[in-house]
């Protein structure tokens, strides 16, 4: 099944032996192409490479090496030990955690029915759709927005991450177009025993879409563990900080993180410490990525062809 | 029979269920004759003519399921577009919306005597064209290197290490620029125990533009690329060979095949690009304006930020805001019936669902 959608999803093919009509590579044109590969590998690895490294490095090495390392010589997990022991990392990791997985749930419902009930002609059906292709096109703005949220009492409350993203017009023009290319006749036959539309879509129509239900949902979980300025506008009680916030604040702006951490003795680096958090932010997409990057290429397609 | 089970089909092009036999609980003729006007054909489709009672009747559990969805663009989209009303009055925030004073367009006006305004407003421009002239080739150059990679697993894990920093937060992505170009980042640290003096990347004003482009490209220059490759994979593979046996080489091929077959993509996310050109990426900016300074990293987005939310004049901000959208949407709408103009398929189908 999934080497099946491998295939269709990729879709991107090419012949490995070259046809007769086409000259033979020559050597500057091969060697500028390594360069390219190797290059673009190296700028977009070695960053996450000594990210890695430096959370792991021991406090002599990092010292030794003015601060980064290639690769840890004596590898220990003192900076996970420490970052962990305070409250503030799990907490933010909680939060997170929390907005992600109940925002994806949330937002696939919305999605899921809204992009389902506007696939069929139905009564509504495309003003409702022209609405939401409009939302794409122009947003309210940033005071608007927060004035909206403070007058709903969501500042300060983590629904605030929540809600205003259940649903994405992006998303909603992937799943939309799924929907669309189900035969009307299988929908029909059900109806015809006396299904409710309900029970087509939760029976029928959902167990045909699982590649795209999962592409989109990766899609708004990525979308919310990553979102930092929402956060940053709504929420002024620091303890309900995500993820991304506290990497910004303890690593970008340079916020001491003992100060805040009370009652933590400080054993590693300040600096593979730092690295710590960094890699606390990234391995959830490091985790997901590889799902997602199964089906993605045809999700994005579909949208933005059928915008 | 439930009263919701019915043989009239909601989807329009099924001449079967039109031709189907009666409904056992018999059927007003404006209903049947309301069904038979539900067509695909457009000369047919009017959908006007079927009782709104008699289409409640058959929709209602369908429209249910939009009433969440509907809820919260109504909440989070179309209700706050209203809320911009407040760029036209001066309002405070113990004030409700319907009881600030209106001023009409002072806001607006005031606007272009302020001089941070003004600085955004010529930030985003000049940020938007550098990322323009200079982000929007690399994609392409990108996609035709990927597409000529032969070996198979090669040319997958490199897609795959291109594609993964555009899942990576803003906040990442200027970590790792921060790490590795920053004042005591890999690289001056690098130039230090060398014993050379360190290159402010992250933090000079004047380079900025190229610095953010910079940074844009490391993120999204991969994922730009999957659509080209697309592209690229459509390409009649004839139309190559005819011109390799009329004498083209690789290069006229490129410029005579390749290039066309992509002329409607690349339209396509010029259009997206120039529509985008008021909002060039907020949290990039918004993250890097403390280190820069406002007068080269503060754009319209950190403008509305900055002087509505934390500067407490929310009036300036939201009349910003609102010119900033109302400008986006119709440069987008302007570049979408260009594209239609010459042809092109654009952003939107002329025909929507």
């Amino acid at each position: 099944m999934t080497s099946l959608l491998k295939r269709k999803a990729s879709g991107l093919s090419y012949s490995p032996t070259r046809p007769a009509w086409k000259e033979k590579p020559s050597r500057l044109y091969s060697g500028l192409k390594v360069l390219i590969v190797v290059v673009v590998t190296a700028c977009i690895g070695l960053p996450v490479l000594v990210v890695f490294a430096t959370s792991f490095a021991d406090n002599q090495q990092i010292i030794q090496s003015g601060g980064y390392v290639l690769w840890p010589t004596h590898p220990n997990l003192d900076a996970y030990r420490t970052l962990f022991s305070g409250n503030l990392m799990i907490r933010a990791l909680g939060v997170s955690a929390f907005i992600t997985v109940v925002g994806t749930a949330i937002a696939l419902f919305v999605t899921i029915l809204l992009a389902y009930a506007t696939s069929r002609p139905v009564l509504f059906g495309r003003p409702v759709v022209l609405a939401v292709l409009f939302t794409m096109l122009f947003s309210a703005g940033i005071i608007p927005m927060y004035l909206m949220i403070k007058q709903l009492g969501l500042i300060d409350s983590l629904w605030s991450l929540i809600l205003p993203g259940a649903l994405g017009g992006f998303n909603f023009v992937v799943m939309r177009s799924f929907f669309m290319n189900i035969p009307g006749e299988l929908i029909e036959s059900a109806r015809i025993d006396g299904a409710s539309d309900w029970k087509i879509l939760w029976t029928m129509v959902l167990p045909l879409s699982k590649a795209v239900t999962a592409v989109v949902g990766l899609f708004y979980a990525v979308g919310i563990w990553n979102s930092f300025f929402n956060a940053l506008l709504y929420l002024n009680d620091t303890a309900k900080w995500p993820v991304q916030v506290v990497l910004r604040s303890y690593v970008l702006q340079g916020k001491s993180m003992a100060a805040d951490q009370l009652g933590v003795a400080v054993h590693a680096q300040p600096q593979s410490l730092q690295m710590a958090v960094v890699v606390v932010a990234l391995v959830p997409i490091l985790l997901v990525y590889p799902f997602l990057q199964r089906h993605f290429t045809k999700g994005v397609i579909t949208g933005a062809v059928k915008g | 029979m439930s009263p919701t089970t019915r043989q009239e089909t909601l989807e329009t092009s099924a001449p079967a269920a039109e031709a189907g036999p009666m409904n056992a609980r018999g059927e007003t003729a404006s209903r049947r004759r309301g069904r038979a006007s539900r067509s695909k054909n457009p000369a047919q489709s009017k959908t006007h003519a079927v009782p709104f009672k008699v289409r409640w009747r058959r929709d209602w559990q369908m429209v249910l399921m939009m009433v969440p969805g509907v809820l919260v663009m109504l909440l989070f989209a179309y209700i706050p577009i209203l809320g911009n009303v407040i760029a036209f009055q001066d309002y405070q925030p113990y004030l409700t919306v319907f009881e600030a004073p209106f001023v009409g367009m002072e806001k607006f006006v005031g606007l272009f005597d302020d001089p941070a305004f003004l600085d955004a407003f010529r930030n985003t421009m000049v940020l938007a064209v550098t990322q323009l002239v200079l982000f929007f080739p690399v994609p392409i150059i990108l996609a035709l290197v990927v597409d000529s990679l032969s070996p198979r697993r090669i040319r997958n894990v490199f897609q795959s290490i291109v594609y993964l920093p555009h899942f990576l937060s803003w906040v990442l992505v200027i970590t790792f620029f921060q790490e590795f170009l920053g004042g005591a980042g890999f690289i001056n640290n690098m130039l230090k125990l060398m014993g050379m003096g360190s290159i402010p990347f992250m933090t000079d004003p004047t380079t900025f533009p190229l610095m953010a482009t910079i940074q844009l490209v490391w993120k999204d220059a991969g994922w730009a690329m999957i659509i080209f490759l697309a592209a690229l994979s459509t390409v009649d593979v004839s139309l190559y060979e005819a011109a390799a046996a009329d004498g083209a080489g690789r290069w006229r091929r490129l410029w005579h095949v390749t290039l066309p077959a992509l002329r409607p993509v690349i339209i396509l996310l010029l259009i997206l690009r120039i529509g985008d050109i008021l909002s060039v990426g907020f949290e990039q900016f918004i993250l890097q304006r403390d280190n820069v300074g406002p007068g080269a990293a503060e754009v319209l987005d950190t403008y509305v930020y900055y002087s509505g939310v934390i500067g407490g004049d929310w009036s300036a901000g939201a009349a910003a805001g609102l010119a900033k959208g109302v400008i986006s949407a119709l440069l987008i709408w302007g570049a979408n019936s260009l594209a239609h103009k010459f042809g092109e398929a654009g952003l939107f189908q002329k025909k929507v669902g």
